[in-house]
């Protein structure tokens, strides 16, 4: 099975090794805490977006509720994953806690599209596998980083881009999945006026707040629309 | 609060706080995983985030007051964009946009 699952989470493990490098090398050149917290922060948090932001909010000393809302505002897509996973992990028993905490934007991805057979216990133990790969992937490109970062001569301005890149890959992606480009400007339209009428600290949460009020409104024209279908159709 | 205590509660509280975006909907909507609102919000909200966050860390990322401003971030992030649409490779766009980007950056090229 191990053999498997290490063939499925490959590209996983490209992505996460230069994804854990960009944050190892950024904790260590921007932060002076020991090497070692940032596997430490791999194995705890677990959460690459959310690793990077913990650095700039470490680097600003920012306060313990600014940094819940801020890992929370971040990860807020998180809530939504679990919604198409819930039949799936009913019933793993104690390896259900883990499945949830590990249910990052690439696991996620690869559960929910791999193929499944009926066995779901089995199943289960796949998915827990797949889980513990990514993560082990993850926590070594966060030690190799900060390691490297303080051992090797490496220019490494501008690194944190990936994350922009990846952020940009991921739009592209739910555009594939959806077929419908009105998320994607929404929330591009909600980040522009962000921008704008925001300070930066609060336009994350600001655009999400605007794209949650856009979507609310489109799901009542959208049933609307539907009653009025419904009627008209007899 | 000392550096040690500061940096252990601030990895709690980010884990806490990680976690918990997780394992809400298991908490609360594994009940209402039906309802047609939490499928609509299901449905579009996260490719909405996503494109929010890409456009507001693009802008970050840009040096806004080169001779062009703007271009070391819109160039990199143009590469990514074209190189997914061709290839679909999900790595090779993020390094390839990395990789241009740390260029720019790096040799001045575009006033950055």
């Amino acid at each position: 099975m191990n053999h498997s699952v290490f063939r499925l989470t490959l590209p996983i493990l490209f992505g996460y090794l230069p994804l854990g490098m960009a944050f190892g090398v950024l904790f260590a050149t921007q932060l002076d805490f020991a090497w070692w917290i940032a596997p430490l922060m791999g194995i705890l948090i677990f959460a690459g977006a959310g690793q990077i932001l913990a650095v700039s909010l470490l680097a600003a000393g920012a306060g313990l509720v600014e940094v819940f809302v801020a890992m929370f505002v971040l990860n807020a897509r998180h809530l939504f994953y679990g919604l198409s996973l819930l039949g799936q992990f009913r019933g793993a028993g104690w390896r259900k806690l883990y499945l949830i905490f590990g249910l990052t934007d690439e696991t996620y991805s690869l559960l929910t599209s791999r193929p499944r057979g009926a066995d779901r216990a089995y199943e289960q133990t796949v998915d827990f596998r797949i889980t513990a790969f990514n993560q082990s992937y993850w926590v070594i490109g966060c030690t190799l980083g900060a390691v490297l970062a303080d051992n090797v001569v490496f220019d490494s301005t501008g690194i944190e881009f990936a994350l922009v890149a990846l952020f940009i890959v991921l739009t592209l992606e739910q555009f594939k999945a959806l077929g419908d480009s009105f998320p994607i400007w929404t929330g591009a339209a909600a980040a522009g006026t962000a921008m704008v009428v925001i300070p930066p600290a609060h336009q994350l949460i600001g655009a999400i707040g605007i794209v949650t009020m856009v979507l609310l409104l489109h799901y009542r024209r959208s049933e609307a629309r539907r009653k009025d279908g419904e009627v008209s159709h007899g | 609060m000392d550096e040690t205590t500061y940096i252990a509660a601030f990895i709690a509280v980010a884990a806490v706080a990680t976690f918990a975006t997780r394992v809400i909907p298991f908490l609360f909507f594994e009940r209402h995983t039906d309802h047609p609102l939490v499928q609509h919000l299901g449905r579009y909200l996260p490719a909405s985030v996503m494109a929010l966050l890409a456009v507001i860390f693009l802008q970050r990322s840009a040096s806004w007051t080169g001779s062009v401003p703007g271009l070391d971030a819109l160039v990199p992030g143009l590469l990514v964009v074209c190189l997914h649409l061709w290839r679909g490779n999900a790595l090779l766009s993020i390094a390839a946009g990395t990789a241009s980007y740390m260029m720019l950056k790096q040799t001045g090229i575009l006033g950055a």
